[in-house]
């Protein structure tokens, strides 16, 4: 996939400019599972992953792997890799939810690329450890819906202490199609059409910023913190993730993509099952909203057999936690799959739609999503089918350090 | 009133034919063989028998043990599961209304003057297999008005859905709140969590005052009171013939909420209660129901903050009564039998878990002779489940009310109301049973 590609360029990038968190020396740990889901191949009876440093470095059955000296050794019925959520808005949303804890909007205006993910996110956030809690270590999360263009996300585990550890610190450019986009009060935009014509005057101009750029030396023009932001849209560097919910809406969004030949994430889209074929012949995929998302506003017809309709389709597709105004103020992807799980998905789907394909789709699949020798040592441990209500996650694993082991 | 006894017998007779609607009256029995039956009011039967007749449950048994009347249709449900049709305690679907900004108490507002039948949500209520609802207003008021509790029979009106008692009475309770939701910052509405008691407490012994006042009158009509809407609800609360949904979060509003309840003689049902876990023993020594909400994650609103996943197995251990609401819009009725399982998942015991699901909503609402449990006798309201209700993977394939079928996952429109998709739509405002406060 092509998408994939430009976006592990865009981690790898991203990932040397922002310093890795020191991996203390002991992140190391051995996991043994009844069953080891390693999303990189078939599951595991009576398996062990093995964590050194931080990093996985064997996996297979307990017959045929050794356990270093040194290792603590953890138990479960079930093991799978470390959950990833590819879309939702913690560590800017907080749990309190009053105006000094919510940073996931700014409604001053309505296009704000420059708006950086990392300047508002709070590793420390509740919302960050309940989530970790529930075996999800990767977030995609940032600026949320609610404006035109809202900001930038990034991708983070949520065992980090800052921002400053972020896997990739720029990751999409946060838009918004439809109601959702759309500004209170007079102001623009006040119709979906009023935001077409604004996003593409400015991707116009950022085209040309971009090209400029690009020119001689002598002529570049000055530094334009917007500029900056949506020219790395344009030039294919981070995608635009569009949250867009109406059939009508999301034909827009590739519309935009189209013309501007941009790479775009579409986020949410309800109706997206009324437009598969075009989605599917654009190469887009889609970060399906949450599968117990409640059906009202843009939304109301949404499904949920979502990911199930995409996926039979040929569509990439992850699961997402989303964003939530009010009571409860997060998901969490580990239900959202369970969920999909029941309506249509097979269990190692709707697994993957949060590890691997997840992790895909985000462009960071070399470091998270699976279980396999050199990647990240993030794991998640289960007394049970991880999808079932009254299983619980036991323990969960980030670069090889236990950072819970609640009873969840 | 004097010397008209078997007049009124004959009345109250006739009152009884009518509160069963038309269509429940003299059918065919139906006997539902084969399904593992989890009656809730007794141990589960493996290959269960299920006789309705006249819209109730006529018999109920093993396989053998149960008489089938000749003529009996059969439905044969091998490899299912049958429970009683769920209760949730609390929910604002159909959209109906309470209050309005001109006073914090309204016992004269009745939420079935503006409930909508044609609601899509009660439909996925129905899909959900809610049987049996208590439809209330918002919290935004310390009163916020009078409540209804409704059966999801098939129906386009109020009428079609309410539960009336012997007199034709629609029952219903009264809807209250305290902390933040209620607090506003200027009059009529309280400022403080005491002004909050204040108020509530000068508005019941004005009902008290009142209700003294017509038992004085006696049959002396020229000296009974001016009629007064707001303290007849009162007087309803007062007497026990109202029971009073107490929105509380926080454990210090819990024990208000009961101290109120014992200083004028009722016992709330208290809805919400996120901090129950701080105050299970209090709650189960006051002999206070508690209904609680399954949520995904805390936060969202400050005074929740303290919310436990596991107040449920608290409350249990405690001894106290435990329901569950769905709130839905907060929580979507489709996904009401999650409720069960998350909180086996978080220390109930599955027994009460299930008992919360239907027969402890039946017991809060005053209808636990009538429904709650797969017991002869009772409205024959159950639903067929495809496995083990505490399972995710389990589907509610159909929800029958008063022995008729009112949702079949098999029928193409039901299902798209089941699982959404492209005219699934709501076909309305969402409705945010907590949206309409100051203080969130």
């Amino acid at each position: 996939m092509r998408a994939a590609g430009l976006f592990v360029a865009s981690a790898v990038l991203a990932t040397a400019v922002l310093a890795a968190a020191p991996v203390p020396a002991t992140a190391q740990v051995a996991v043994r599972g009844e069953t080891v889901y390693t999303m990189a191949g078939a599951p595991i009876e009576d398996g062990v992953v093995v964590v050194t440093g931080g990093k996985i470095v064997a996996v297979g059955p307990a017959s045929s792997v050794t356990v270093p000296p040194g290792h603590r050794t953890l138990t479960a019925r079930v093991v799978t890799p470390g959950l990833v959520d590819a879309h939702s808005v913690v560590g800017l949303a907080g749990a309190l939810n009053q105006p000094h804890d919510q940073m996931q909007l700014d409604q001053s205006a309505p296009i704000q690329p420059e708006l950086r993910a990392i300047d508002a996110y709070n590793a420390r956030e509740t919302l960050v450890a309940w989530l970790r809690e529930h075996g999800v270590t990767t977030v995609h999360t940032g600026h949320g819906p609610g404006a035109l263009i809202s900001g930038q996300t990034m991708i983070v585990k949520t065992g980090a202490t800052s921002a400053d550890e972020a896997l990739v610190g720029e990751a999409m450019l946060a838009a918004s199609l439809g109601q959702a986009g759309l500004s209170e009060s007079g102001r623009s935009p006040g119709t979906r059409s009023k935001s077409m014509a604004m996003l593409r005057a400015e991707l116009i101009k950022a085209k040309e910023y971009a090209a400029k750029q690009a020119g001689p030396e002598d002529k570049r023009p000055p530094r334009e913190l917007r500029q900056e932001a949506l020219a790395r849209v344009v030039r294919q560097e981070i995608p635009l993730l569009v949250t867009a919910h109406r059939s009508h809406d999301i034909l827009a969004a590739l519309r935009v993509a189209r013309e501007f030949d941009i790479r775009i994430v579409l986020d949410g889209a309800a109706e997206a099952y009324l437009v598969a074929d075009r989605i599917k012949a654009a190469g887009v995929p889609v970060i399906v909203h949450p599968t117990m998302m409640r059906a009202g506003g843009d939304a109301e017809n949404m499904t949920m057999e979502a990911a199930a309709l995409l996926r039979k389709q040929g569509i990439p597709v992850a699961l997402q936690s989303g964003f939530e105004g009010y009571v409860p103020k997060t998901r969490v992807v580990l239900f959202e799959a369970a969920a999909a799980a029941a309506y249509g998905l097979t269990f190692e789907q709707a697994l993957a739609a949060i590890t691997i394909d997840a992790a895909r789709l985000l462009g960071v699949d070399d470091r998270v999503g699976s279980l396999a020798a050199g990647k990240d040592g993030d794991l998640v441990l289960f007394d049970g089918d991880p999808f079932e209500y009254t299983s619980h996650v036991t323990g969960v694993v980030i670069d090889g350090q236990v950072v819970s082991e609640a009873r969840r | 009133m004097r010397g008209h006894g078997s007049r009124r017998a004959l009345l109250a007779v006739a009152a009884a034919l009518v509160a069963l609607p038309g269509w429940a009256r003299a059918e065919q029995a139906q006997a539902f063989i084969n399904a593992r039956i989890l009656p809730v009011s007794g141990p589960a039967i493996e290959r269960g028998v299920l006789v309705v007749e006249n819209g109730r449950i006529a018999a109920v048994g093993e396989a053998g043990r149960v008489t089938v009347p000749a003529g009996a249709v059969t439905v044969d449900l091998a490899g299912k599961v049958v429970m009683p049709g769920l209760v949730d305690t609390h929910s604002h679907i159909g959209g109906g209304s309470g209050g309005d900004r001109s006073s914090p108490i309204n016992p004269d507002v009745r939420l079935l003057d503006s409930f909508d039948a044609r609601d899509p949500g009660l439909k996925r209520a129905r899909a959900g297999g809610i049987t049996t609802v208590n439809v209330m207003p918002g919290s935004g008021h310390l009163l916020s008005g009078q409540t209804s509790y409704l059966k999801l029979r098939e129906g386009t009106t109020i009428d079609d859905l309410a539960i009336t008692d012997a007199s034709g009475r629609m029952l219903g309770g009264m809807k209250m709140a305290n902390g933040t939701n209620s607090i506003r910052s200027s009059a009529p509405f309280p400022g403080t969590r005491s002004k909050s008691a204040s108020l509530v407490r000068e508005q019941f012994l004005k009902a008290q005052d009142y209700r003294e006042k017509i038992r004085r009158a006696g049959d002396d009509a020229a000296k009974r009171p001016a009629r007064d809407l707001a303290m007849e609800g009162l007087v309803e609360v007062l007497e026990g013939t109202r029971t009073v949904h107490f929105h509380t979060h926080r454990h210090e509003d819990i024990l208000t909420a009961i101290r109120l309840g014992t200083e004028f003689g009722f016992t709330p049902v208290l809805h919400h209660v996120s901090e129950a876990w701080k105050v299970a023993r209090e709650i189960a020594e006051a002999k206070t129901p508690a209904s609680i909400i399954v949520l995904d994650s805390p936060g969202g609103k400050i005074e929740a903050l303290d919310v436990s996943n596991e107040n449920g197995a608290a409350l249990e251990k405690a001894g106290a009564l435990v329901g569950f609401h769905t709130d839905d819009y907060i929580t979507d009725s489709r996904l009401f039998l999650r409720s069960a399982g998350m909180a086996v998942r978080n220390g109930m015991s599955p027994d009460r878990a299930l008992y919360g699901m239907t027969m402890a909503g039946a017991r809060m609402l005053g209808l636990e002779s009538r429904i709650g449990s797969i017991e002869a006798g009772k409205d024959a309201d159950f639903i067929v489940l495809s496995g083990d209700p505490l399972s995710v993977y389990t589907k509610v394939e159909q929800t029958w009310v008063e022995g008729k079928k009112v949702f079949d996952l098999a029928n193409p429109e039901d299902r798209l109301y089941a699982v959404g998709g492209d005219g699934a739509s709501r076909g309305g405002e969402v409705y945010l049973c907590e949206a309409d406060t100051e203080v969130q």
